[in-house]
């Protein structure tokens, strides 16, 4: 039985969809075909080239209606993996494209970000030295790696795993030597009188009692790596959802591009929905 | 004149007719009628331009090689030993490297790379060639010098820019292995501007290009200059990717463009802009994208290199063939090629238009095909980048014309396919007609530029 709060908020969420979706629907409408600045309209075969329907009394809108939208929608989303070599692959496809460079990169920067994370937090002096070139780092937008990472690694796919690396890196890094740092000073004092050895020390006291932190600065790391994707592959893919988005842009299809912005978010949503489930596993009341 | 150890060679390798094996469909029997010879039907009504581009001495006898003239040729060279000239040209010669990638920008320009991969012609040469659809310009040109991609599509001052090294490059020699298209680009005007077809008027208007060194960058900047306009001043230039074209067009962002189709008519399809004037009309003839590799590649691999040469040949002969415009409409608006509507393409490919300003337009002179990179042209580019400030030095013009645009070499390959050969008198060095003004390749003209 869903409480009074559930309920209301369910019906402000599905009045807010409704809304936008009137508000879309309104704003689509065919309009009245008038040739602006009193260009004529041609003869039926200029209609035929300029691709107008029979009934010549309506133009396309440019932005499609939700109906159109919905349609085209069905028919991409109908058959995902349909591979018609490397130019045409389904949407399911370039998704897993995506996903797997992701995972490469961020993979990548987790295995580097977390050990030196805890390097971080446990020598303030390598800390100290090395924050600054960190804070100047992590600012940087993953497009402005691209030119660079282009010219010196020189292979395109590579490219993109490097931008996810990069990016995903800091927050990862940063979030660890918190987590590491904050550990209560007790239990390290406790572990080093019972000269517990160094492996011990890191899985069994230190790792978990800065796993929550770490496990947030992973989740922001893949947030930005989810982001970082789509901009590189529209800059160099061959394949990805960035790539898809941009080809369907060069055909001028807002439809798939809004379809693709769609599934971007559902993807993201859903990377980050996992982590959070391991992210709840390793939380723990002091 | 030592410099020019080719031209007028007797013309020696062609080989017997029609003695290509059965995997090489036969096109001795087809004629090339050439859209060329339909002559001047409609020319758009230009204002200033409408004074017709003049028939060029190159373009025009293009493809005039029908059937008698080849045939009689294609005798003659039978009785004058063809052994000797085949041993270089032979499709006999073993690829090294079978597995190739190539780039291509998705535009009508890449018809021939399209039709290649899509009629086998690739294939029969034993290529087996992977088509990469390429984000723009730029990345085609880090691709291609990174190795990523082993051949490419590429804008014809491409291969003289990185051969130059310019555009802060490190120099990188690049050889135009054939061309790919001549004409088949437009200025296309924002629908508003539809009385404003003097360029005089056009002052403090700005233009979007695909490219720095593109010929659309230097046709637009020409046409400009010849109408009192400093395009650096008096007008802003936009580097914009072709759709970012048709979008800010239609947004108000870009008064116009130069761009490639089929841009110019899906502006027009999504009555966003009009077309001012055809490239045909302003440079009939003129050249647009190459087809070419890396100096190095072309050396490490000869036979695979001339094996890609007589598959895009074959592709320009096949989409010069009007006939053969329709098929080749519905076959680059496939989603893995040009992914556009195919009634843009076709109108763009045939010349059978609407000009967006509710009129049906018929130029078969819209779109054209040779794989023959004359070094003239390079001369007019090379001049045009000094023009406009992109090459500092003195260079020598015709040496590296023909160092790069290497037609001799396509010649060959066309001959060995028993293609009849352009109308050209092997002459290499045409002297063109641009925008009604006569340019030399030996005499280029010195511009005073501002």
């Amino acid at each position: 039985m869903l409480s009074q709060e559930n309920r209301l908020s369910f019906f402000l969420s599905f009045a807010s969809l409704l809304g936008v979706l009137l508000i879309w629907q309104f704003s689509t409408l065919p309009q009245a075909s008038r040739s602006p600045y009193g260009i004529p309209d041609g003869n039926a075969e200029y209609q035929r080239l300029m691709g107008r329907s029979a009934v010549a009394s309506t133009v396309r809108s440019d932005f499609p209606t939700p109906g159109a939208f919905a349609r085209n929608a069905i028919e991409v989303l109908h058959a995902p993996f349909h591979n018609n070599g490397p130019n045409d692959r389904g949407i399911g496809w370039q998704l897993g494209a995506s996903l797997l460079r992701v995972m490469i990169g961020y993979g990548l920067a987790t295995l580097v970000a977390v050990p030196l994370g805890f390097v971080f937090g446990l020598q303030p002096v390598i800390q100290k030295a090395l924050n600054p070139f960190v804070q100047i780092l992590r600012p940087i937008s993953p497009l402005a790696w691209m030119p660079i990472a282009l010219y010196t690694i020189r292979d395109a796919e590579l490219c993109a795993i490097f931008v996810i690396f990069i990016c995903s890196l800091w927050p990862i890094l940063l979030n660890t030597a918190f987590g590491v740092a904050s550990i209560r000073r007790e239990w390290l004092n406790v572990i080093r009188t019972l000269e517990v050895r160094w492996p011990q020390r890191l899985f069994f006291v230190l790792l978990p009692a800065a796993a929550p932190t770490i496990l947030t600065g992973m989740r922001i790391g893949l947030g930005v790596a989810w982001l970082a994707i789509v901009a590189a592959e529209m800059l160099v893919g061959s394949s990805g959802i960035g790539y898809f988005v941009w080809n369907q842009w060069n055909n001028l299809s807002l439809s798939n591009v809004i379809l693709a912005v769609l599934l971007i978010g559902l993807a993201g949503m859903a990377l980050d929905a996992a982590l959070a489930f391991v992210q709840r596993s390793v939380r723990y009341a002091e | 004149m030592t410099l020019f150890p080719f031209s007028r060679r007797p013309y020696a390798f062609r080989a017997a007719p029609c003695d290509h094996g059965p995997a090489l469909a036969c096109q001795c029997g087809s004629t090339y009628p050439g859209i060329f010879t339909t002559g001047h039907e409609n020319g758009l009504p230009t204002g200033a331009m409408s004074a017709q581009a003049s028939v060029p001495a190159i373009s025009r006898r293009h493809f005039l090689g029908a059937a008698t003239g080849s045939a009689a040729l294609a005798g003659l060279a039978g009785l004058f030993a063809p052994h000797a000239a085949m041993a270089d040209t032979a499709p006999s010669g073993v690829v090294e490297k079978p597995d190739l990638n190539i780039g291509f920008v998705p535009i009508s320009c890449s018809a021939p790379l399209i039709m290649a991969t899509a009629k086998g012609f690739f294939q029969s040469e034993g290529l087996n060639v992977q088509l990469r659809k390429t984000a723009g310009w730029a990345l085609i040109r880090d691709k291609l010098l990174d190795g990523s991609l082993d051949a490419s599509h590429l804008l014809s001052p491409m291969p003289l820019a990185l051969s130059l090294g310019l555009g802060g490059n490190a120099a990188q020699p690049i050889r135009v292995a054939t061309m790919q298209n001549i004409n088949g680009q437009a200025i296309t005007l924002a629908l508003k501007h539809w009385h404003k077809r003097d360029p005089r008027d056009w002052k403090g208007m700005t233009f979007a290009i695909p490219f720095q060194f593109s010929m659309h960058n230097l046709l637009l900047r020409n046409y400009l200059a010849l109408h009192g306009l400093d395009p650096d001043k008096d007008v802003s230039l936009r580097v914009t990717a072709p759709p970012d074209m048709v979008a800010n067009l239609k947004a108000g962002n870009i008064d116009g463009f130069l761009g490639p189709e089929p841009f110019n008519q899906r502006a027009v399809y999504e009555e966003a802009g009009f077309l001012h004037v055809l490239s045909a009309d302003l440079w009939d003839g003129h050249p647009c994208c190459a087809f070419g590799t890396t100096a190095s590649f072309a050396e490490k691999y000869p036979n695979t290199y001339r094996a890609l040469q007589r598959a895009m040949i074959r592709a320009a002969y096949f989409m010069q063939e009007p006939s053969n415009r329709l098929e080749a409409a519905h076959i680059m608006a496939q989603a893995a090629y040009l992914n556009q509507p195919e009634i843009v393409i076709e109108q763009s490919l045939t010349g059978h238009y609407a000009d967006g300003l509710g009129v049906v337009r018929d130029n078969p002179r819209r779109s054209g095909f040779s794989p023959y990179p004359y070094p003239s042209m390079a001369v007019w580019i090379l001049s045009q980048f000094s023009r406009w400030g992109y090459l500092k030095e003195n260079i020598p013009l015709q040496e590296t014309a023909q160092r790069i645009f290497m037609i001799d070499e396509v010649r060959k390959q066309a001959a060995a396919l028993a293609l009849p050969a352009p109308e050209d008198g092997q002459n290499n060095w045409p002297v063109l007609t641009v925008m009604g003004q006569r340019f030399d390749a030996f005499h280029p003209p010195s511009y005073s530029k501002g």
